[in-house]
C-alpha cells in the first residue's frame, strides 16, 4: 500500500477531501464577508450569526411550515438576505459616514442579539435537521466512505463560489459593484443608485452566509452558537487572503480547509489553531495577505 | 503698552490653565475619598470586582481613545496576567501577593509586544481580526495548557500576604489593596495620556500619514501603547484572580475582549472617567440581571446596549456629559 | 367596647403565636431557611439543569410545605453563565449579605469547585447536582459539599465494564484534548484493559470541535470493534451524530459515549443515537414512583426532567428533611443530619453520603432504544441492568480527599 509520510494513501486522500468540504464553508463566508467589505468597507460581525440564521430557518421552516430541503436552499437565502437588507437599510446606513469600525461594534452587537434571543427559545444543545432523502446514505469511493451529503455540500458551494465570482467579474451588475468599491460618489455621480446597490450588496452577502447555513443544517447541530466560533476562523482566513479579490477569497477558504484537513490527521492536538498560526506567518512574511491590495 | 499686553494673555491663560488643573485635582481628590469610604457603604467584594474591570477597560480605552486602535483580543492579557498569577501563588506558596501581580503584569507586557508586533503590520479592520484572532489562539493555548486546569480552571490561588506580612484574607485589607493597584494603574494612563507621548497617539489617530511625515516612527509609538494597554490589562487580570483566588476561562473568551469595548463605549471612548463608569454598569447590570427573571437575556441586554451606544450615543455617557457641561457652561 | 376588646383579643392571639413561632424558628438563622440555586441558565447546560432545576428545587420545596418548622423557604437564584467566577461572586455575595444556609443546583465543574472553595471559607452547604467532575469529591473534596447525582467514575467505569463483558474488547479513544478528556480515557483504559480488552488506537482532539468526520475516518480505519467517546457536551453530540452519518456503526462498530444525557439523545434523536449504550443515575421511566414524579415535572416544564432535574429535587428533599430533624438551619449540624440519614426516594435507591461528600446510590446500564422501538418523543432508553452503590462509584481507598483517611 502506498503511504505518504505514514498514512495510506486512500486515508489520505480522504482526509484531503474532507479538508476540502470544510474549506468550502470557509470559502462561501469568507466570500460573503469579502463581498460586503468590498462597498460598504465594514467588516460584517453579524455574518456567523446570520449563517447560524440560515440553519435555523431551513429547521423551523420544516418544522413548522413543511418547507423541505429543497426549497430552503433557495428559500432562505432569499429571506435570511431580505432580513439583512432591511438591517443594512434600517439600522447601518445610519452610521455608513462614521468610522468603519463603528460597523464592526454595531454587527457584533446584533450578533449577540440574534444569538441571545435564539438560546432563549432553543437552548444550545442543538437540534437535528435530517438528511434530505435524495442524499442520504453514501458511496464507497475505494479510499472512503462518502457520505452523499457532503459529497453534495462540496458541489454546491463551488458552484455559488463561482457563479458569484462569474457575477461579480463578467456582468454589468459586478462592473457597477467593482466600480462602487473603487469610487461610489462618481458612481452616484453617473446616476447609478448607490444606497440601492448597497443595500442589496449587504444582502447577497448575508444570503452566501445564509446559503452555507442551509448546507450546514443536516451536517452539524444547529445551535444559536454555531455561528460565533466558526466566524473567528473566517477572520483568520480573510486576514491570511485579504479581502480585495473574490477568487483569492475563495482559494484561501478552500486551501485553509485542506491545511486544517491535514492537521487532523498528522497533529491532530493543533487543528483548532492552525489556521491562526497560519495568519501569524502570512502577518510576519507578507502583512498585506496572500491577496491582499493594501499596504 | 504692547508689550504689557501680550504678557498679559499667556498669564490669563495660565491662570485659566491652573484653575483647571485645580479643579481637576479637587475632583480627583473628591473620587479618591468616595473609593476610601466606599466598602463601608457596598459590598466590598462587588466593588473590587468593578475596580478591577474598571482597571481593564481604562487599559483597553488607552489603546482605542487615545491611539485610535480597536483590540479585539483584549481577553487574552487579562487572562494571561490572571492564569500567571493564579499559577505562582498557588505553586510557589513563598511568592507574596505583590510579586506575583509583578510578573502576571509583566507576562501580559510581554504577550503585548508579541500580539503587538504582528498586529500593528495591519490597519483599521483588520487589526481588530488580527488581534481577535491571536486571542482565540490564547484560548485554545489555555485550554490545553496543563498549568491552567482546562475547563475546570485554576482554582484555591491564596490571597496571601502583602508584603509578607499583611494578610489580604479579609475583604476589607484586599479592598484597599486592590483601590491601591487600581489608583497606580489610572496614574500610568493619566501620565501616559497627558504626557508628550501621548499627544504623538493623539496625533496618529488623528491624522496618521501626517505624524509620518512629520518624522515620527508611527509604528514604533503605536506598539508601546499597545505594550502599555496590554500590561495594564495583565495587571487587572492578575488582581482580579487574587481576590475572586481564581482564574478561569471565561477570562480568555472572546466575549469578554467584548464586554470591555461595551464598557469603554458605554462610558465614553477618549474619556479617562468613562471607562470606570462603563465598567460600573455593566458589572451592576449583569449582577443584577444575573438574579432577575431576565437574567437568560443577559447577552442580549448587551447587545442593545452596543447598537444603542453607536446608533446614537457614541461619545458614551461621560462623554455626553462634558457636552452638556460644556454647551452650558460655557 | 366590644371593638376594642375584640381588638384587643386579636393582639393578644396574635402575639401569643408570634411568640410560639419564635421559639419553633429560634434555631433557624433569620427565622427563614434560604436556598441558593445557581446553574447555568443559558448557555450549554441550560438543558441538563437550567430552569428545570429550578423548577424540580421549588417543586421539593412545595411537596414539603413550604416552610421547615414554620419557618418559611426562601429561594434565591442565579444564572452563573457558566462563569467561575461569576458564580463564585454570586454565592459570596449570597452568603456575605443574604445569610443563605445552602446553595443547591451547580453544574459546570469549573463553577462547581470555585462556589465550593467559597462555601468551605464561610463553613456553609452546598449540594452538587449538576456536575461531572470525579474531582469535586475527590482532591476538590471539602466538609461543607455533598455530590449528588453522578460523576464521571460510575459513567464510564460502568459503561465500559459493561461493554467490555459484552464483547467490545478491542477499542479505539476519541478523546478531547484537555485535562477533562485525559482523565475520562485513563480511567476507561483502565477498565477496560483489566476486563480483558485492549485500546488499539485514539486521537486526541481539540476542545471544543465541530466537524468530526476526519477523527471518524480515522476511527473506522483502525478496525477496532468500540470507538469511546472520551469528551463531553456538545462534542460527544457532533461526534455521534458524524459518526451516525459516516455509517460507522452500519459498518459493525459500536460507539460508547462515557458522559451523555437524556437531553442530548433528545436533541439528537435516536436514528444517530440508536444502540448506544450508557450510564445513567436515573432515568423517568425507570419505575412506577419515577414516572409519577416525571408526570408531574413534565406538566410544568414540557419536557421530560433529566436526572439532574430530578437529583435537585431528591437533594433539596433531602436537606429540607434534614433541617426538620435537626430543627436548626446551621450547615454543620444539618450536614451531619444528612449522613444519618438513608436517602430512599424515588430518584435515589440506597442512597448514602460517605465522608468525601459522595452520595452514592444505584447506577443504571442503559440503551438507547431504536427508533421502532420508542413509542414516544421521551422513550429514549432501555434499562439493562443496575450497578449497586457500592460498586458504581470510585472506592475510597483509591481517594486522595482529605477527609478520608488512607
Amino acid at each position: 500500500m502506498t503511504m505518504i509520510f505514514g498514512v495510506p494513501l486512500a486515508a489520505f486522500t480522504g482526509q484531503l477531501m474532507l479538508g476540502l468540504i470544510n474549506g468550502a464553508f470557509y470559502a462561501l463566508l469568507s466570500l460573503g464577508l469579502a463581498v460586503i467589505f468590498g462597498l460598504l468597507k465594514i467588516v460584517n460581525f453579524a455574518h456567523g450569526a446570520m449563517y447560524m440564521l440560515g440553519a435555523f430557518a431551513t429547521l423551523l421552516g420544516m418544522q413548522y411550515l413543511g418547507i423541505n430541503y429543497w426549497v430552503s436552499l433557495i428559500l432562505v437565502p432569499l429571506v435570511v438576505g431580505g432580513f439583512g437588507m432591511l438591517i443594512e437599510r434600517f439600522i447601518l446606513r445610519r452610521i455608513s459616514h462614521l468610522d468603519h469600525l463603528y460597523g464592526l461594534l454595531l454587527t457584533f452587537g446584533l450578533a449577540l442579539i440574534f444569538e441571545g434571543t435564539l438560546v432563549n427559545f432553543f437552548g444550545v444543545s442543538g437540534l437535528r435537521y435530517p438528511t434530505p432523502e435524495l442524499l442520504q446514505g453514501g458511496y464507497n469511493l475505494g479510499f472512503m466512505f462518502l457520505p452523499i451529503y457532503r459529497g453534495w455540500v462540496l458541489l454546491a458551494a463551488l458552484v455559488v463560489c463561482l457563479g458569484t465570482w462569474f457575477i461579480i467579474e463578467r456582468t454589468r451588475l459586478g462592473a457597477y459593484l467593482r466600480a462602487g468599491t473603487e469610487n461610489s460618489a462618481l458612481m452616484q455621480a453617473f446616476g447609478v443608485n448607490v444606497p440601492l446597490l448597497i443595500t442589496l450588496t449587504y444582502g447577497f452577502g448575508v444570503a452566501l452566509a445564509a446559503f452555507a447555513g442551509v448546507l450546514a443544517a443536516p451536517l452539524y447541530p444547529v445551535s444559536p452558537t454555531m455561528g460565533s466560533s466558526l466566524l473567528i476562523v473566517v477572520f483568520a482566513v480573510v486576514v491570511i487572503g485579504g479581502m480585495g479579490s473574490i477568487l483569492g477569497s475563495i482559494l484561501t477558504g478552500l486551501a485553509m480547509g485542506l491545511i486544517e484537513g491535514l492537521t487532523k490527521v498528522y497533529y491532530p492536538e493543533a487543528a483548532n489553531t492552525v489556521i491562526f498560526l497560519v495568519m501569524i506567518l502570512v502577518l510576519m512574511l507578507r502583512p498585506a495577505g496572500l491577496f491582499g491590495k493594501e499596504a | 503698552m504692547a508689550t504689557t499686553e501680550t504678557a498679559r494673555i499667556p498669564s490669563a491663560a495660565m491662570q485659566r490653565q491652573r484653575r483647571a488643573n485645580m479643579r481637576r485635582n479637587m475632583f480627583y481628590l473628591a473620587l479618591i475619598v468616595i473609593g476610601l469610604v466606599a466598602p463601608f457603604l457596598a459590598y466590598p467584594v462587588f466593588l473590587m470586582k468593578i475596580l478591577c474591570f474598571a482597571l481593564f477597560a481604562c487599559s483597553f480605552n488607552l489603546l482605542l481613545g487615545y491611539a485610535g486602535l480597536l483590540s479585539f483580543g483584549h481577553a487574552a492579557f487579562l487572562a494571561t496576567g490572571g492564569y500567571v498569577t493564579g499559577y505562582l501563588l498557588s505553586s510557589y506558596p513563598g511568592i507574596t501577593p505583590e510579586v506575583g501581580i509583578l510578573i502576571g503584569t509583566l507576562a501580559g507586557v510581554a504577550l503585548g509586544a508579541v500580539f503587538g508586533l504582528l498586529a500593528i503590520r495591519r490597519q483599521g479592520i483588520y487589526f481588530a481580526m488580527v488581534t481577535l484572532a491571536l486571542a482565540q489562539l490564547m484560548f485554545f493555548f489555555f485550554i490545553q495548557a496543563p498549568f491552567t486546569g482546562g475547563e475546570d480552571g485554576l482554582h484555591g490561588v491564596a490571597r496571601g500576604h502583602f508584603l509578607g506580612f499583611i494578610s489580604l484574607n479579609d475583604n476589607l485589607s484586599m479592598y484597599y489593596f486592590v483601590f491601591a493597584v487600581f489608583l497606580i494603574g489610572f496614574a500610568i494612563i493619566q501620565r501616559t495620556v497627558h504626557s508628550p507621548f501621548g499627544q504623538v497617539l493623539k496625533a496618529i489617530r488623528e491624522n496618521e500619514p501626517r505624524a509620518v511625515s512629520l518624522g515620527y516612527n508611527v509604528d514604533a509609538y503605536k506598539l508601546l501603547a499597545f505594550v502599555i494597554s496590554a500590561g495594564l490589562a495583565g495587571l487587572a487580570g492578575s488582581t482580579k484572580t487574587l481576590v475572586f483566588q481564581l482564574a478561569s476561562l471565561t477570562d480568555a473568551h472572546w466575549h469578554m475582549s467584548g464586554e470591555v469595548i461595551l464598557m469603554t463605549l458605554l462610558g465614553g471612548v477618549g474619556t479617562l472617567l468613562g471607562p470606570i463608569m462603563g465598567a460600573g454598569i455593566v458589572v451592576s447590570l449583569q449582577h443584577l440581571l444575573a438574579q432577575s427573571p431576565l437574567g437568560n437575556w443577559v447577552n442580549v441586554i448587551l447587545g442593545l446596549l452596543f447598537v444603542v451606544c453607536v446608533l446614537s450615543f457614541r461619545s458614551g455617557i461621560v462623554g455626553e456629559l462634558a457636552k452638556s457641561y460644556r454647551k452650558n457652561f460655557k | 367596647m366590644t371593638l376594642i376588646k375584640k381588638a384587643l383579643t386579636t393582639s393578644i392571639a396574635l402575639a401569643t403565636a408570634s411568640a410560639m413561632a419564635a421559639t419553633a424558628q429560634a434555631n433557624m438563622s433569620d427565622n427563614e431557611v434560604r436556598i441558593g440555586y445557581l446553574a447555568d441558565m443559558s448557555g450549554t447546560y441550560r438543558d441538563l439543569a437550567g430552569p428545570g432545576g429550578l423548577t424540580a428545587m421549588e417543586m421539593a420545596i412545595e411537596d414539603f410545605g413550604g416552610s421547615v418548622n414554620d419557618a418559611p423557604i426562601v429561594v434565591f437564584s442565579a444564572d452563573d453563565r457558566n462563569s467561575a467566577d461569576v458564580g463564585a461572586n454570586t454565592v459570596r455575595g449570597w452568603v456575605d449579605q443574604e445569610n443563605v444556609d445552602m446553595v443547591g443546583g451547580l453544574v459546570a465543574s469549573s463553577v462547581t469547585i470555585a462556589v465550593t472553595k467559597v462555601i468551605e471559607e464561610s463553613n456553609g452547604l452546598a449540594l452538587v447536582s449538576g456536575s461531572a467532575a470525579s474531582s469535586i469529591t475527590n482532591e476538590h473534596c471539602t466538609p461543607n459539599h455533598i455530590h449528588w447525582v453522578y460523576d464521571t467514575y460510575p459513567l464510564a467505569n460502568g459503561t465500559a465494564k459493561a461493554v467490555v463483558e459484552q464483547g467490545g474488547d478491542t477499542w479505539f479513544m476519541l478523546t478531547a484534548d484537555y485535562a477533562f478528556g485525559h482523565a475520562l480515557e485513563g480511567d476507561v483504559t483502565k477498565v477496560v484493559e483489566e476486563n480483558g480488552g485492549e485500546i488499539v488506537g485514539g486521537v486526541r482532539h481539540p476542545f471544543p470541535t465541530s466537524d468530526f468526520s476526519s477523527y471518524i475516518l480515522q476511527a473506522q480505519s483502525s478496525g477496532a470493534k468500540i470507538v469511546g467517546l472520551a469528551n463531553a457536551g456538545a462534542d460527544t453530540v457532533n461526534a455521534i451524530t458524524t459518526a451516525s452519518q459516516f455509517g460507522v456503526t452500519q459498518s459493525g462498530q459500536q460507539l460508547a459515549g462515557l458522559l451523555i444525557f437524556l437531553n442530548d439523545v433528545h436533541a439528537m434523536g435516536l436514528e444517530s443515537t440508536q444502540n448506544l449504550l450508557l450510564t445513567t443515575g436515573w432515568y423517568w421511566d425507570m419505575d412506577e414512583q419515577s414516572r409519577e414524579w416525571a408526570e408531574r415535572y413534565y406538566e410544568r416544564m414540557e419536557r421530560m426532567p433529566t436526572m439532574v432535574q430530578a437529583g435537585i429535587y431528591s437533594s433539596t428533599m433531602h436537606y429540607l428533611k434534614a433541617v426538620e430533624e435537626a430543627g436548626t438551619d446551621d450547615p454543620e449540624t444539618v450536614r451531619a443530619q444528612m449522613a444519618e440519614m438513608p436517602i430512599e426516594d424515588f430518584f435515589a435507591r440506597n442512597g448514602s453520603i460517605r465522608e468525601d461528600g459522595r452520595m452514592i446510590h444505584d447506577m443504571y446500564l442503559a440503551q438507547v432504544k431504536t427508533p421502532e422501538e420508542s413509542t414516544g418523543e421521551w422513550d429514549l432508553y432501555e434499562i439493562l441492568s443496575t450497578i449497586p452503590a457500592e460498586e458504581a462509584y470510585r472506592p475510597l481507598s483509591e481517594s486522595n480527599c482529605d477527609l478520608v483517611q488512607n
